[in-house]
């Protein structure tokens, strides 16, 4: 049987008292590639950011281990030297501080042994031709005047020079051109091995092409209410998801819906 | 999620704070008095026109109120301060002959060392008197004279005589007018046209005695087309009685000459720094400013550009960071006389626990200056609630044809950021450090790299304080 790298088990979590995920199971095994698909607001990029540790947000009830250890006993710096990366939606700008020195910091706080300059500058260099960015761009700070393009794949290219066990993507391929999509997407399957797994949110199938997709949730309104695999996918994306919403909805009054109890 | 918290009264300040004992040769009395000015005078030779123009000073002195519009200086207690302490050394050029503990004081600052490895000259200031000084053969042979004002006042004594304090007139205010009074030490520095200087010149000025001031005075002449890099260094032990700085430095910047001013200043917590600097740019000339303020109780420091010819330009960069007990009132003036002069301000300033930071400036645009171009741009960074930061600019504008701008910004530490470096593996409290190092960095780039080094440990030290 295959190993499991992330299980969450009725997962319960808000926003200043507000619930937004309502009991979500979530279950991923070292080597899978798991695609999240929902509506706008239905808790997409909560659960992303939850999984990293966000402060903004509160786990009131539910269980969320990756390998042996549990989530929530670690802070998010420490999540991620565990083997966890989020890939976020928007790129935060940090002022001052360059991308190869960021990366430096970041290498030796996750391997706590100081990072060989030399190797690691030929990595970095490589890894820029591979997403086909200007290396100048290492030089620069930290997102700060890159377009919406070239903040997402500096994120990649963090991705891949920080080699984590689970990548978080959260709409990595939003707002890219057809061939920035592209050069993400095998961004995305360079980094993807028997070892390591993808979570992997989008409203676009194209960023998939690259890689073969195990296992797709359908979050609505805070839970999983559908399952499959790549298949489900073509469904959604012919027929929307109002029609799981109806019977999400059916499913949630079916005490007193006369139409579910018969 | 157990957080640790450090609690940090004071930065780590073990190298500035070794007290040596007070032995001084010769001291005056506390406050001033004309008899007191007669005394300094004496004990430094001065010539007769310099007694004239000290007693002259502290007559405008007594007629001018203190300052009001900054910060409070009430502490300030003017009968408790010593003005002189002429320590027990000779001004010499070799640094065998500095006595020990004063050696030590400076070896330790790693003024020696600095001196060896970067620097194509150095001075040394021990309380009112400058006991070091050397400088390379090559520039001596080139004209290029760098001394004590002393020294220079014998030596060189036309070129005091017509530069001394015309820049910086002791009527300006209060503390010029003590300065002209007290003055004694500082550095002289003549640079004869068309002379490059390409390694940096550096005096570095330190205060062990309590309750004194110092009042060094620094003269620069950079002549027509020649250019030279100049650094100050200031430190003090801390002390429970009120010190006082009120020094004076006055830049000449003839045609086409180019002249690079940069200063770290690190006083103890219980020093007034009162400082005049003010610099004369005349056609196509530049100077640069690069200015960190992180010592001291309270700070009044607004280095002020002259753009007298053409074409003439100034470029500022100045750090500032206060802490804990600490109100640093800092900022810049540029008045533009000329058309066609521009100038360009960026600063940075950091308050935390309770610290005041202030960034003040004045721009003026006189009416013949037409086609003045001058960019400010300063942000400020509140580490905590308790902190404050203001930022108070001043524009006067005649001139025609004018290209003003004015960018300030005031923030705290984004949560976002620092939860985008912590998903990066990076600690909250290194993630914070990081963000607050990439703040100061356009200015940290600027700074001579030793000087570099230190405003980053001082950022490091002070932030683990505010974590938590």
């Amino acid at each position: 049987m295959a190993e499991k790298l992330l299980e969450i088990k009725d997962l319960h979590a808000g926003v200043e008292g507000k619930e937004i995920l309502k009991g979500l199971n979530l279950s991923i095994d070292k080597g899978e590639v798991h695609v999240i698909l929902g509506p706008n607001g239905s808790g997409k990029s909560t659960l992303m950011n939850i999984i990293m540790g966000h402060p903004k947000y509160e786990v009131t009830a539910g269980s969320m281990r990756f390998e042996a250890a549990d989530l929530q006993a670690m802070k998010t710096f420490e999540r991620a030297r565990a083997g966890i990366f989020l890939s976020f939606q928007t790129p935060e700008e940090i002022p001052g501080i360059t991308v190869e020195n960021m990366l430096r910091t970041a290498k030796q706080a996750m391997t706590g042994a100081p990072v060989k300059i030399l190797a690691f500058r030929k990595k970095l260099k490589a890894m820029m031709a591979e997403l086909k960015m200007d290396p100048a761009y290492a030089e620069r700070y930290m997102n700060v005047g890159f377009s919406g393009g070239e903040k997402k794949r500096n994120e990649i290219l963090q991705l891949l020079m920080l080699e984590p066990k689970l990548a978080l993507l959260d709409e990595t391929d939003s707002g890219l051109d057809v061939d920035a999509v592209q050069i993400v997407s095998s961004g995305v399957s360079a980094f993807h091995t028997a070892e390591n797994s993808c979570l992997i949110i989008t409203h676009n199938t194209r960023i998939l092409e690259k890689l073969s997709v195990d296992r797709v949730h359908v979050l609505m309104d805070g839970r999983i209410v559908e399952e499959g695999g790549a298949e489900l996918i073509g469904e959604i994306n012919q027929r929307g998801f109002t029609h799981l919403l109806e019977a999400q909805n059916c499913a949630d009054c079916s005490r007193v819906c006369p139409k579910a109890a018969k | 999620m157990e957080k640790k918290k450090t609690f940090v009264e004071d930065i780590e300040r073990t190298l500035y704070d070794i007290k040596n004992e007070d032995r001084p040769v010769y001291k005056t009395q506390q406050g001033l008095t004309e008899d007191i000015i007669r005394d300094i005078s004496r004990q430094k030779h001065d010539p007769d026109w310099m007694l004239q123009f000290r007693l002259k000073s502290l007559d405008v002195y007594n007629h001018t109120p203190m300052p009001t519009w900054g910060p409070d200086l009430s502490e300030l207690n003017m009968d408790e301060i010593v003005t002189y302490v002429k320590p027990d050394a000779k001004m010499t050029g070799n640094w065998k002959d500095v006595p020990e503990d004063i050696k030590d004081t400076f070896d330790r600052l790693g003024i020696p060392e600095a001196e060896k490895k970067s620097l194509a000259g150095v001075g040394a200031q021990y309380d009112s008197e400058v006991v070091y000084h050397s400088i390379q053969e090559s520039l001596v042979k080139q004209g290029v004279v760098y001394t004590d004002m002393e020294t220079a006042l014998v030596e060189h004594e036309d070129l005091v005589k017509e530069y001394f304090m015309k820049l910086v007139p002791p009527k300006d205010h209060k503390f010029v007018a003590l300065h002209g009074a007290v003055w004694s030490g500082g550095s002289f520095v003549y640079v004869p046209e068309g002379v490059q200087v390409k390694i940096p010149l550096q005096s570095y000025f330190r205060l062990n005695s309590p309750g004194a001031g110092q009042f060094e005075h620094t003269l620069i002449i950079v002549e027509k087309g020649a250019s030279l890099h100049f650094i100050e260094g200031c430190s003090a032990p801390k002390y429970n009685v009120t010190n006082l700085h009120a020094g004076c430095v006055e830049l000449y910047v003839k045609e086409g000459a180019r002249l690079r001013y940069s200063t770290i200043e690190n006083w103890s917590r219980n020093m007034m720094n009162l400082n005049t600097k003010r610099a004369l740019v005349e056609k196509d000339g530049i100077i640069e400013w690069v200015s960190g303020s992180f010592g001291s109780h309270v700070s009044m420091l607004y280095p002020c550009s002259i753009l007298h010819g053409e074409n003439a330009r100034c470029e500022f960069t100045g750090v500032t960071f206060a802490s804990k007990g600490q109100h640093l009132d800092t900022g810049a003036s540029v008045i533009h006389a000329a058309p066609h002069t521009s100038a360009n301000i960026s600063t940075r300033t950091i308050s935390k626990a309770g610290g005041i930071a202030a960034y003040r400036s004045a721009v003026k645009v006189t009416p013949d200056a037409h086609h003045a171009k001058c960019s400010v741009n300063c942000e400020s960074l509140m580490l905590d609630d308790i902190s404050r930061s203001d930022t108070l600019p001043v524009m006067d504008i005649q001139g025609d044809e004018a290209d003003i701008g004015h960018e300030a910004k005031i923030g705290r530490i984004s949560d976002e950021a620092v939860f985008y470096l912590m998903s990066r593996g990076i600690s909250e409290d290194e993630a914070r450090a990081m963000i607050v190092r990439g703040f100061v960095e356009p200015i940290a780039k600027e700074l001579p790299l030793e000087y570099a080094v230190e405003m980053n440990n001082l950022v490091n030290i002070e932030l683990e304080g505010t974590m938590g």
